[in-house]
């Protein structure tokens, strides 16, 4: 029973913020770019393979924690979480997010039966001008996000400014009305004392940008002290070094001595 | 008297263990008895019950006739009681505590009371009586500026309730009326359209009994009473106390869209009721000026409005917040509660950079078994380890932080190998450069062959 027609709301008198954009402090990428990372509009995070889920979950949310820095304090970014991406990658951690430089306590994250239903909460909270950004995280081909759903949230991203950050796990690249298209995955970081880990290290690759160049990769180091992106040089990849006597080395991949190929993995033999 | 004390003295004694609890839960259910003399009844506790009896008395008979009725409802129920009637509760209190009413001159027993009547705790009961003070009267002849110089305000303010010069209203336990609104149709109605109107109406009536009351609503309720005798029931609930009549039909159409099977008006409906089901207070805010840089307050709203419109959708468990908890047992630091429930942002502790994050950005729960794990012992890091028939290969790892087990939640935790397995955990990077949160659960001295999990990925 329909009581009342659908309200959307109306558009805000300050709706330039559809035009704005999201500099990520790269000076190279922001070039790309033109200025950085366009709000109000839809863009497309893939994980480069499958383990990269949340590498490329760690990129999107440090540009979603830039997005929601603003003038007048932070605001509220939207995590949908479908339930096949919640098995891949976990459940989000409040203390890690924090970390990592987001903002748990503005974070409201949803969770659907099914994925008409979350894309149409997608779809709402998109429509929702108090918002900075939407992440719609999802794992392996959706054939409901096609074409025609996304072209719905850019108009929706487009009327209330809030932008739509769609993180796709195990998935292949298919048509839509993102404005950007990347592939993020985890990169080896710089050491620090005592063979530790060092901060999160991101390569990400534009792969498709409306009217602008693509095809251009980084390797971003997060610099937690300032809060932004630091581009590093992308070291090179000693295999053997680092196995040494321990185990064989393994058969490389095409792409190894970037970091971002394909490591054949070996037959388990259990 | 020690209980040893008085079992020597009259060795039938029978000792039960004072249960306070059942005693305030007697005391509240003695009270309500006592809404049939006047609707404003209160208890006080420990064992006292204070009636307004102003305008109602002689109904009863008089004071007299009601302290008897009093009497006999208490003594059926095998209560002794004593009563008192006077200006204020307090004097009635004092009077049914330390004298015998009904006294000829109410003003003249309560001045020759005893100052333990004040109910001023020990320390200045016994500071009054070495004062030389023994009564009431002898305490509200002096100065009260002396007063409230030794005893403080409350000594001079229960001098005053206690003498009739001040008084204070009792606080009832009757309860408010709910508010419910109800509207019956002259005829049976099918119509959509009628029933979306009727429940406009109806949430416009219960605004402004809301905004009389100063409270906005939190839960409301809807009864579609059918002509058969059929009655569908609806609820909402928002985030925020609300007496937006226009956003809480949305809620309820939304409720109705949810509905697996829709709602089917069969021969029409005879009533509708609306309840407010659950209310809170609400200062009227000032609506913006149309133009004004009022952003962030319209935000708020937008936002929580989207948290109910998705909660009434999709269920309270499908939106929620983050919430922190003090626990160091890493998938129980934090709760994830439900948004609706908690309408403001939970604080976390601020984020004080040090390093790379020390926790993952997502968590397993429950962790996922590793194979083929090549680890130094006794508590190295392992060198590889095979993760979703995956080999991967340690480059960098930091670790062990050890986490022990909460041994003082386990019976007998405290005992040696009672405490449950101590978690060595590792930050580790694989030479592909992702980043896992690994843990080998026990220590080799506490289980043999211990296993290893993968519990997080870092970013």
């Amino acid at each position: 029973m329909q009581l009342v027609p659908f309200l959307s709301p109306a558009p805000r008198a300050g709706s330039t913020a559809a035009s704005a954009r999201h500099a990520l402090g790269v000076a190279s990428l922001d070039d790309a770019l033109a200025g950085g990372l366009a709000c109000g509009r839809l863009h497309e995070i893939y994980g480069a393979q499958l383990e990269d889920a949340a590498g490329a979950a760690g990129f999107t949310t440090l540009l979603a924690a830039g997005l929601a820095m603003s003038a007048q304090g932070p605001r509220a970014v939207v995590w949908l979480q479908e339930k096949r991406a919640v098995q891949a990658c976990g459940s989000l951690q409040g203390q890690g997010l924090s970390e990592l430089g987001g903002l748990p306590h503005n974070l409201l994250f949803v969770r659907a039966q099914n994925t008409k239903a979350l894309l149409q909460a997608c779809l709402d909270a998109v429509r929702c001008p108090g918002l900075a950004a939407v992440i719609l995280q999802t794992h392996g081909s959706l054939p409901e996000l096609d074409l025609t759903a996304s072209r719905r949230l850019l108009l929706a991203a487009e009327r209330s400014g809030v932008t739509v950050l769609m993180l796709r796990g195990g998935a292949e690249p298919v048509p839509s009305a993102a404005e950007t298209r990347w592939l993020a995955a985890s990169a080896p970081s710089r050491a620090l004392a005592a063979n530790a880990p060092g901060a999160p290290a991101f390569d990400i690759e534009l792969l498709r940008q409306r009217a602008g160049p693509s095809g251009l990769r980084w390797r971003l180091e997060w610099d937690r002290d300032r809060r932004s992106f630091r581009e590093t040089e992308i070291l090179p990849f000693r295999e053997a070094e680092i196995f040494g006597a321990v185990v064989p080395v393994p058969v490389r991949g095409p792409a190894a001595d970037s970091g971002a190929g394909a490591l054949r993995p070996i037959p388990h033999a259990a | 008297m020690t209980l040893a004390d008085a079992r020597a003295r009259c060795p039938q004694l029978i000792a039960h263990e004072h249960d306070e609890p059942a005693d305030r839960h007697w005391l509240e259910r003695l009270t309500r008895a006592y809404f049939r003399f006047s609707p404003a009844v209160t208890q006080l506790p420990p064992d006292g019950i204070a009636i307004d009896i102003t305008g109602g008395g002689h109904l009863f008979g008089g004071e007299q006739g009601l302290a008897d009725l009093a009497q006999d409802q208490m003594a059926a129920r095998g209560m002794t009681v004593r009563v008192a009637c006077a200006n204020t509760p307090e004097g009635a209190q004092a009077l049914a505590r330390y004298a015998h009413w009904p006294a000829p001159d109410e003003r003249g027993a309560i001045q020759a009371l005893p100052v333990v009547a004040l109910n001023l705790g020990e320390e200045a009961t016994r500071g009054l009586q070495r004062a030389g003070l023994k009564t009431v009267g002898a305490v509200a002849a002096r100065p009260m500026a002396t007063i409230a110089a030794r005893f403080g305000i409350e000594a001079v303010r229960a001098i005053e309730r206690l003498t009739g010069d001040e008084s204070a209203p009792i606080a009832s336990l009757m309860p408010r009326q709910a508010l419910r609104f109800e509207r019956r149709f002259a005829e049976p109605v099918a119509h959509r359209e009628s029933v979306a109107v009727t429940l406009a109406e109806l949430l416009h009536e219960a605004a402004s009994s809301l905004e009389e009351r100063r409270l906005g609503g939190r839960r409301f309720g809807i009864e579609l009473h059918r002509s058969d005798g059929a009655v569908h029931r609806l609820e909402i609930a928002t985030s925020a106390p609300t007496r937006d009549s226009a956003l809480v039909l949305r809620l309820f159409a939304e409720r109705i869209g949810a509905l697996a099977d829709p709602l089917d008006p069969g021969f029409g409906y005879d009533s509708m009721v609306l309840t407010v089901l659950r209310a809170e207070p609400l200062d009227p805010v000032q609506t913006s000026i149309p133009g004004a840089t009022d952003g962030m307050i319209d935000d708020a709203r937008a936002l929580a409005e989207l948290v109910d419109r998705l909660s009434t959708r999709l269920g309270p468990d499908a939106v929620r917040r983050l919430v922190p908890r003090d626990s160091h047992i890493p998938e129980q630091a934090q709760f994830a509660l439900p948004a609706i429930e908690r309408g403001a942002p939970a604080p976390w502790p601020a984020d004080t950079p040090d390093g790379p994050p020390s926790r993952p950005l997502f968590l397993f729960d429950p962790p996922q078994g590793l194979h083929d794990v090549m680890s130094e012992v006794p508590d190295g890091p392992p060198r590889r380890f095979t993760w979703r028939r995956k080999l991967h290969h340690v480059r960098l790892y930091e670790g062990p932080e050890r986490i022990a087990g909460e041994w003082w939640r386990r019976k007998g935790g405290e005992l040696a190998g009672q405490g449950g397995l101590t978690r060595d955990y590792y930050r580790v990077e694989d030479v592909r450069g992702r980043r896992y949160w690994i843990f080998r659960h026990g220590l080799y001295e506490e289980t043999d062959g211990p296993r290893w999990y993968v519990h997080g990925l870092f970013a």
